[in-house]
């Protein structure tokens, strides 16, 4: 049999974990580099869970609600000016048997104390209607504001609150009302907001009125005739993809859904950064606890493993760095958990190979039968913890997704490492183990 | 072999220690975390020495919070779990928490609303049964092609005998864990939370590995028999099955045991309890599937064998007429 290749591949698989493994420290060493992402629960911060009153929202429309309430939460967070916050919809869960209610994940990092945090997103949005003075300088307006480029807005009155709802329709362009398809949106007003809504626009016809959310000005129609029955149109100057997003941001200020807060959590920095170093200890001992084992109790196979299980390692930080994978606490249990489980194959084909031994069966046929005969336990057992880590992950909680992702993928990875690295190392080592058979003895004690 | 040839004894030991753990869990039940019952957690320390409890509880004590249980955590620290608290009753908390004297550092402050965490204690029960399920499924599916012992000289089970077996043993991987969890709570406040709950699913699906190892190896030693017409008794081969067996089963537990219990010592406070759930469910997998699993297979073909031959006699008695019988010796003599 020719062992070129396999030493050839033996070669490259060992350069490459080198090199790769290399990179990823000095992509870490290196301020500006590809840093791991660590969870909330590592490096201190506030995990806040909504949940959101969707009852008297269109079914059709929660989503949209939804994902509004997200990005008005997140442009809060960056005013705040906190460092990669993460707002997200929580997906809902099929193992979830209440009825499903909306909630929305924000995490802060850095954000250890609560107070600051609920502040930062329990506030309203704010939506505000102005009238556009003319530019700064000719008014003297006591109530107007000036902006950047030196226009002047004056205040209404009219804010979000006496908004009921703002949708989305397209012209059909039949009644004289334009080109066919313009994308129109309609906002209606409550009794209060449709009183003064018709008071400013009987007075200021042909003056553009400014909307303003959040402080920010997001359109600013002109008013083209008094409108008396609460609702506004407004339309021009905005394709079908802004006018959605319009309309959104307006039934944001009116708050079309209301949200509560669910769960709290916060971590101070110094608890977390005490948790990540126990875990990379504990790894470390582990790792080396099992590893020992595996040299001293298979020898030459053993080595191979032990290999293979670096190799392994390597493959899953790159993987964590690159895909990239949060750490959390859990994260790094699941990961010594499947380092543990990793070497599992291992112990599987090596009895095997030890049981063709000793029946005589020369090594690399050994190896070979060793392989082919552990493959179905190999499969079956670890089909079955993917079973686990599969339902664990749509478990939903975000800290159990953390756990059920390592999980898993060390699961796939280390079938790679422990059958197909193993295996091509195994066979390339033929030579070797031919010519100092001792090394295959202690763990394979009655080899003949 | 030793576990199939002395099976009742190990019956009995391991159902002695399940009944302990059963006893356990209805007397005391087990405490579920405010992961699943909603409230809040308090995980406070003290770097330049923590003061007395009976300090803390004074200062606690007039606060409207409801009962609330506090327990040291580490060598400087508190936990306080109360009801859910909302902003100003924390307020009041951390006040009383910080008595003069000494630096209070808040570690962690988790509050759970009651909606939450019953919809997560539903969830943690259908993933649970979701996994068992797929488990016996997986099982049964796997082993569909094993010789099913349907006539005299070919001893063996049904594909679904090696699935419910699994299961069997699996709910005893669970009760063993859940019963050391009623003990820890009483005696530790240990509560279950989330991490337990991952725990619980990673030894549904880790502890079944060893069980099939082992019948992997009935499997194919039943095939190999049929190939060689070897005729075997089938407690003999599930016996030389485990004999062939027991040394990787036992090693590719040890291997995880030993990094589960490098979490347990080095990995901190966060990560005790769920490494002691793993370690004791990975401990009872190992023996279950040597002690439980391999002999059960055993004890169930000896019931079918023990009905098939009380329905052949039934059978031979009633069904055939003794004139069929008579040409059948004739048969036999020509």
């Amino acid at each position: 049999m020719n062992l070129t290749p396999y030493r050839a591949w033996a070669s490259i698989l060992v350069l490459g974990a080198t090199l790769l493994g290399y990179g990823l420290y000095a992509s870490q060493k290196d301020p500006s580099g590809t840093h791991f992402r660590f969870g909330l629960d590592l490096v201190g911060g506030s995990h806040l869970v909504y949940e959101a009153d969707t009852s008297k929202v269109d079914p059709s429309e929660v989503d949209e609600a939804m994902s509004a309430l997200r990005d008005v939460i997140e442009r809060r967070t960056n005013l705040f000016g906190v460092s990669e916050p993460l707002v997200q919809v929580e997906k809902a869960s099929f193992l979830s048997t209440s009825d499903k209610k909306e909630r929305l994940i924000v995490e802060l990092p850095g954000v250890t104390d609560l107070d600051k945090a609920l502040q930062i997103i329990g506030a309203t949005p704010l939506l505000e209607f102005k009238l556009v003075g003319p530019p700064a300088g000719a008014s003297t307006t006591a109530t107007s504001t000036a902006s950047s480029t030196g226009q002047t807005y004056i205040d209404t009155g009219l804010t979000g609150a006496l908004l009921s709802r703002a949708r989305l329709d397209f012209s059909s362009g039949r009644n004289g009302g334009g080109l066919a398809n313009e994308p129109l949106v309609y906002v209606d007003f409550n009794s209060e907001g449709r009183d003064l809504f018709a008071k400013i626009t009987k007075e200021h016809v042909g003056t553009e009125l400014a909307i303003f959310l959040d402080g920010k000005l997001i359109s600013h129609p002109v008013i083209r005739e008094p409108i008396l029955g609460g609702t506004a149109v407004i339309s021009g100057g905005f394709d079908a993809e802004e006018a959605r997003a319009l309309v959104r941001n307006l039934n944001i200020g009116a708050l079309p859904v209301p949200i509560s807060l669910a769960t709290t959590q916060s971590v101070g920095a110094t608890l977390g950064q005490e948790i990540l170093t126990k875990g990379i200890q504990a790894g470390l001992i582990g790792l080396s606890i099992v590893m020992l084992f595996m040299l001293f109790w298979y020898r030459l196979p053993g080595l191979v493993a032990d290999l293979a299980l670096l190799i392994y390692i390597v493959l899953m930080l790159a993987i964590f760095k690159y895909v990239p994978v949060t750490i959390t606490a859990a994260g790094i249990a699941g990961f010594l958990l499947s380092i543990g489980m990793a070497v599992d194959a291992n112990v599987l084909i090596f009895e095997r190979m030890k049981e063709e031994l000793q029946k005589g069966t020369p090594y690399l046929d050994a190896v070979k039968e060793g392989f082919a005969r552990a493959w179905p336990p190999i499969r079956d057992g670890n089909f079955t913890s993917l079973i686990s880590a599969i339902i664990l992950f749509w478990f939903g909680a975000s800290i159990v997704q953390g756990f059920a992702l390592v999980f898993g993928l060390g699961i796939l990875a280390s079938m790679f490492s422990a059958i197909t690295i193993t295996r091509t190392f195994l066979i390339a080592l033929t030579g070797v183990a031919d010519k100092v058979p001792s090394l295959l003895k202690s763990g394979f004690r009655n080899t003949k | 072999m030793f576990f199939i040839h002395h099976r009742k004894l190990f019956y009995v030991l391991i159902g002695l220690l399940a009944a302990t753990s059963l006893g356990a869990l209805m007397v005391w039940g087990v405490t579920f975390g405010i992961d699943f019952t909603g409230g809040t957690l308090v995980e406070v320390s003290y770097p330049d020495g923590r003061p007395d409890k009976q300090i803390l509880a004074q200062r606690l004590n007039p606060l409207d919070i409801g009962n609330y249980s506090l327990r040291p955590s580490g060598e400087e620290g508190y936990f306080l779990r109360t009801r859910g608290l909302d902003e100003a009753e924390y307020k009041q908390v951390r006040e009383a928490l910080s008595v003069p004297g000494t630096n209070l550092v808040e570690d962690r402050l988790t509050t759970v609303g009651p909606v939450i965490g019953e919809d997560l204690k539903n969830k943690a029960f259908v993933a649970i049964a979701v996994v068992v399920l797929l488990i016996i499924l997986y099982v049964a599916f796997a082993f569909r092609n094993v010789r099913k012992g349907e006539d005299e000289d070919a001893p063996g089970v049904s594909s679904w005998a090696y699935g419910f077996t699994s299961i069997f043993v699996l709910a005893h991987d669970l009760l063993i864990p859940l019963g050391m969890f009623a003990f820890l709570g009483k005696f530790a406040g240990a509560e279950v939370d989330v991490l337990i709950v991952m725990a619980l699913l990673t030894i549904l699906g880790y502890s079944v590995n060893d069980t099939i190892v082992i019948f992997d190896r009935v499997r194919e030693n039943l095939k190999k028999n049929e190939e060689d017409r070897a005729v075997e008794s089938f407690s003999k081969t599930v016996g030389r099955s485990l004999s062939q067996t027991y040394a990787r089963s036992i090693n590719t537990s040890f291997t995880t045991l030993l990094v589960v219990l490098a979490l347990l010592v080095f990995g901190g406070s966060t990560t005790i309890y769920f490494a002691l759930t793993l370690a004791a469910g990975i401990f009872a997998g190992t023996y279950s599937s040597l002690a439980l699993a391999a002999p059960l297979l055993v004890t169930i073909e000896a019931r079918q064998h023990q009905k098939r031959t009380q329905h052949m006699e039934n059978t031979s008695v009633t069904d055939t007429a003794p004139e069929v019988r008579k040409k059948k010796k004739k048969k036999k003599k020509r």
